[in-house]
């Protein structure tokens, strides 16, 4: 019984990492970058969500709604403005680039917003039979959980079925020759930030739900924690980047339950580590071929 | 080019927001009566510098202040320092002859940084400091401060490292194992027969050093200790059921008060329904914009100050803060405040003026902080007084959240 | 001179440049026409380019992203800090504990560098860089449980684990004197380093670098960095290149650690953050990757500016980070680049005939 409790609450974080982990490894299977600032858009979705609550006195959804509009122009303007420009740059400058953008909106919502906590009014919460909420799950870890599986089953077929889906892939692949076969990169890569960012926004949303705190540095943690699921999972692959999610949530969880809570989140890179030197391409990435 | 244009547009805008929805800046806003000339007036300026004690104290002192303004720990410093400028906005706008200049610098709560921010204050010729607000940051900067001979009260840096050897350093907040000890006397007294579990945060001084003053008198209680780090401080759902697992009745938190929120949030969310016992820095838990009081109903805190009190000293300060940073101070902007108050009567006491060299007001405020009859009152605490190792005495009061006020029990 | 190549005259050059700026601040220093805050750059700014420059040696010159390099730097803060401090007695003068501390921590850092480099290099890219996150973050927690103290029967050390321990389960004798006290930080630190001290390890650290890129092995590296495979196929031992280059990078860091550890009267492990392997990146990669002169001038001025923007108040890290945008958007855009093309062959043409 005590086991499935923390299980459940493992459960619970793998999947807010998992949700925050679909969002990074969209933008990096595509445009190859790793987005640092990525953590920072969701802490701005948190706060969107918390201002057409709270001071708009918008319902919860419309709220989401909004949320995710904002985070999804915020996401392109950032695109727009700060990545495109180094598209023919090394990875390493938009990554350095990634992390100016991160400050920029963690201190701007710092004077936006101001530091003192914000809480939450969580969107996900209705009432749980008592056998079930007894144990630690929340009605915020379920709606999770199956926004998750929603989102990863709706990414999949969007990238394997649509055609901009396919132009993603094209790109992801080879971005010159997909140029070549007519197909717009700049304007498929910043659609990849949209989706992203909107992702970002509904993980921002479901992180404040889960742990009802929101401070201009909220989604940096949360957001270098997805990064490792991401890699865990294999980047770049939908799945891999839901899978890594979990088991990140559930390893903590455990190794805070069993093995000392001083020392959990070194023993969750430990076994990062050790699944890494096992299988180099993370759980269900693809290794890629090098060519000679 | 045309982009760069518009990058810089855009953050332009981003500015004008900013500067819209954001709240009043705390930081280094000048007193109005900063034009005041340094130089004491002619009347005194003759008067024998070595006879500190014997003249009438006079001039417009610098005060320096450190804390974090930015990064985590933001919410901190500016309280603390927002504290601090109210105090020193009354102290001039009464017009007496002591005058201060109040300067607060950044520190992001890292020690080199604090002692860059230091430094910085030393240039614009601080003569006496208010902080680190943070520990870490505070004993890096006690150490300069002390060779230059800087006198230095910090609001909120609470470890015995901080004023340890130093006799210049004394702080406005209770030890960290004083208040360990006053946490497990109040547990013993109340709960005797109490099963307790701690769970406090293991890579902060401040509540490691609560904790291993508590854990060294109730070690025999304690059931459950549960741990985390700033890595780890989004989820506490394993802490929070292990201690119910435990059967603890008590859980005490030596934490700040964000942490704290997710860890009642969710004890509540599985049912679980112990003694919440806080400390000071849960304090400011209630003035969480949106924060639902129900949640912290019956959690203890204890804390020096207390927003909802009735007294005009408070009142006025309660207001006053309210006025310039659009929410309710918690006992980091009320130690501020207590700062410059206890610094601008001891310098009233000793009569210091401010011509004087950092070293000549240095020994004379620590000369009156550490006599008998040096006591102050203020937000914080009724008839403080201060060992000679720096330390302030002052009970700690114990309230329970009621209705989303404090209550005393 | 006509007859030397021009990497030659490029690390010359740094040399020069690096004792010149010493030279001037230096005497500035001394003159005491330096400001108490420039005064209080002066170690860390040094600190901060032997961290830059060691990393560019894993970065721009072997080819590897390491976000953990924060980790080494802790490692040789806290034990060239222990070894500082638990001397006291032993070795009144302090500069010969100073060079002792750096020494110590370079060897430690250098021993965490190579177990940690033998797993990590196995791997590539971005899987290689999240290793090396996880190798810091793990540092980070394990030095949060170090409990270090010093008495007359020697030094002390335990490991809290459980969580349960504190200074008191060291059992040391009256004279006693904790050094590192969990996650209370070190404390009570005497502060040995100087402005003289990190030159001469930036120089030293610019000997070992420069001479370590030009050498046979330094080629070796690049090789292995450009080409893996090409590399490999002409008898390069691809691992033992690699693991050199992080290892060196390592124990400087532990040094540049050191030097910095000892320059404050207390430090939290938490200082040597992600945030702080982040930064250094940073530097590196405005700097230039590769270009150690680069590194040097790009810690310098990344370090000075948010302080030089203190003024700013609470817009300060905003401005911060918008001007590194600028920045990274100014360095990679192809007209600028182009312009500065025509430009620098005219220089050089110039400095030739002069």
């Amino acid at each position: 019984m005590v086991f499935f409790s923390y299980l459940f609450s493992g459960i619970s974080l793998g999947s807010v990492y998992a949700i925050i982990a679909l969002g990074y490894t969209m933008v990096y299977g595509i445009a190859k970058m790793l987005n640092f600032a990525h953590g920072d858009v969701i802490m701005v979705g948190g706060y969107i969500c918390y201002c057409s609550m709270s001071y708009l006195g918008l319902p919860a959804l419309l709220s989401v709604l909004l949320s995710m509009l904002v985070c999804t122009v915020l996401g392109v303007v950032i695109e727009g403005l700060a990545y495109k420009p180094l598209r023919q740059a090394s990875s390493l400058a938009v990554l350095i680039t990634a992390i100016g953008v991160s400050y920029f909106l963690q201190n701007a919502a710092q004077l936006i917003w101001g530091v003192t906590p914000k809480i939450f009014m969580s969107v996900a919460s209705f009432p749980m039979p008592e056998s079930v909420s007894s144990l630690g799950l929340s009605s915020e870890a379920v709606v999770t959980v199956a926004s998750c599986i929603v989102i990863m089953i709706a990414l999949t077929l969007f990238v394997s079925k649509t055609k901009m889906g396919k132009a993603m892939r094209a790109c992801s692949e080879d971005k010159g020759a997909a140029q070549l076969m007519g197909i717009n990169v700049n304007q498929t890569i910043s659609m990849t930030f949209a989706i992203g960012s909107a992702l970002a926004a509904i993980a921002g949303v479901l992180l404040c739900s889960n742990y009802n705190t929101l401070i201009p540095t909220t989604g940096s943690m949360p957001g270098i924690k997805a990064f490792t699921a991401a890699v865990f999972g294999g980047i770049g692959s939908i799945p891999g980047a839901f899978l890594g999610g979990l088991l990140l949530g559930i390893i903590e969880a455990m190794a805070k339950a069993y093995i000392s809570t001083q020392l959990a989140n070194a023993i969750v890179f430990a076994v990062l580590i050790v699944v890494l030197l096992v299988k180099p391409t993370g759980l269900l990435g693809k290794a890629v071929p090098e060519k000679v | 080019m045309k982009k760069i244009l518009a990058l810089l547009l855009a953050m332009a805008m981003v500015f004008a927001l900013a500067a819209c929805g954001g709240n009043s800046a705390p930081a280094a806003t000048q007193a109005p009566a900063a034009e005041a000339p340094a130089e004491a007036p002619a009347d005194s300026g003759d008067a024998p510098a070595e006879a500190p004690a014997a003249g009438e104290a006079s001039g417009t002192f610098k005060i320096g202040g450190i804390g974090p303004m930015t990064g985590d720990a933001a919410q901190y410093g500016i309280a603390a320092m927002g504290g601090a400028q109210i105090a020193v906005d009354e102290i001039n706008a009464l017009g007496g002859p002591v005058q201060f200049e109040f300067q607060a610098e950044d520190d992001q709560a890292v020690a080199d940084n604090a002692v860059n921010a230091y430094n910085t204050l030393k240039d614009w010729e601080m003569q006496i400091m208010v902080g680190a607000v943070t520990t870490g940051s505070c004993v890096a900067v006690a150490s300069e401060a002390y060779n230059d001979r800087i006198f230095s009260l910090t609001p909120s840096a609470s470890s015995t490292d901080v004023t340890a050897g130093k006799d210049n350093m004394f702080q406005m907040c209770f030890t960290d194992p004083n208040q360990g000890k006053a946490g497990a006397e109040y547990i013993s007294t109340n709960f005797p027969e109490a099963k307790v579990a701690v769970i406090y945060r293991n890579d902060d001084a401040y509540s490691v050093g609560i904790r291993d003053a508590f854990y060294a008198e109730m070690s025999d209680s304690i059931v459950y200790e549960g741990t985390f780090t700033a890595d780890t401080q989004t989820d506490f759902s394993v802490q929070v059921k292990a201690a119910q697992d435990a059967g603890a009745d008590v859980v005490y938190l030596p934490i700040y008060y964000q942490p704290a929120t997710v860890i009642l949030t969710q004890a509540k969310s599985i049912g679980y329904a112990p003694t919440f016992v806080g400390v000071d820095g849960m304090d400011g838990i209630l003035d969480q914009e949106g924060f639902d009081a129900s949640l912290a109903e019956g959690v203890l805190v204890m804390s020096p100050f207390s927003a909802s009190s009735t007294d005009d000293l408070t009142v006025s300060f309660v207001s006053k803060f309210q006025e310039a940073h659009g929410q309710l101070p918690n006992q980091f902007a009320a130690d501020g405040y207590d700062c410059v108050y206890a610094i601008y009567n001891a310098i009233q006491a000793a009569g210091v003026t401010a011509d004087m060299s950092n070293e000549e007001i240095c020994d004379a405020l620590i000369a009156v902080f550490t006599s008998d009859d040096f006591s102050y009152s203020g937000l914080t605490g009724e008839g403080m007084t201060w060992s000679t190792a720096g330390e302030v005495t002052k009970l700690p009061m114990a309230f329970v959240i009621t209705d989303g006020v404090y209550v005393k029990p | 001179m006509k007859k030397l190549k021009t990497t030659t005259k490029i690390d010359f050059a740094t040399y020069l440049g690096v004792t010149l700026a010493f030279v001037i601040v230096y005497s500035l220093q001394k003159a005491g026409s330096l400001s108490n805050a420039m005064n209080s750059w002066l170690v860390p700014i040094c600190s901060f380019i032997v961290m830059a420059v060691s990393l560019n040696l894993v970065v721009g010159i072997s080819g590897e992203l390491s976000l953990g390099h924060a980790g080494f730097m802790s490692v040789g803060a806290f034990s060239g800090i222990v070894t500082a401090m638990s001397l006291t007695n032993a070795i009144p003068s302090g500069a010969v504990r100073l060079v002792l501390a750096i020494l110590v921590g370079a060897v430690f850092a250098a021993v965490t560098g190579f177990i940690v480099g033998v797993p990590v290099l196995r791997l590539r890219g971005d899987y290689l860089a999240i290793v090396t996150l996880a190798f810091g973050q793990i540092i980070k927690d394990l030095i949060n449980c170090l409990i270090v103290g010093y008495d007359s029967r020697g030094l002390h050390i335990l490991f809290n684990i459980s969580g349960q321990k504190s200074v008191t389960d060291l059992h040391m004798d009256e004279a006693g004197v904790a050094i590192i006290k969990g996650a209370q930080g070190a404390v009570g630190i005497t502060k040995l380093s100087s402005f003289f001290a990190g030159y001469i390890l930036v120089m030293i650290t610019l000997i070992i670098v420069l001479n370590l890129i030009r050498s046979r092995t330094g080629r070796a590296i690049m090789a292995v960095r450009d080409n893996r495979i090409a590399a490999e196929s002409v008898g390069i031992n691809v691992t033992k290149y690699r693991l050199i280059a992080f290892v060196t990078s390592a124990a400087l860091a532990g040094a540049a650690g050191a030097l910095f550890g000892l320059n404050y009267g207390g430090l939290l492990s938490s200082r040597f953050d992600f945030n702080t392997s982040i930064l250094v990146l940073v530097y590196v990669v405005l700097g230039g990757l590769g270009s150690i002169w680069g590194s040097v001038i790009g810690a310098t001025v990344l370090y000075i500016l948010p302080e030089a923007l203190r003024s700013l108040q609470d817009y300060r890290m905003l401005i911060y980070a918008v001007v590194l945008i600028l920045v990274m958007l100014a360095t990679n855009n192809a007209q600028l680049k182009a312009l500065l093309g025509r430009v620098i062959p005219k220089r050089k043409g110039a400095r030739s005939n002069g």
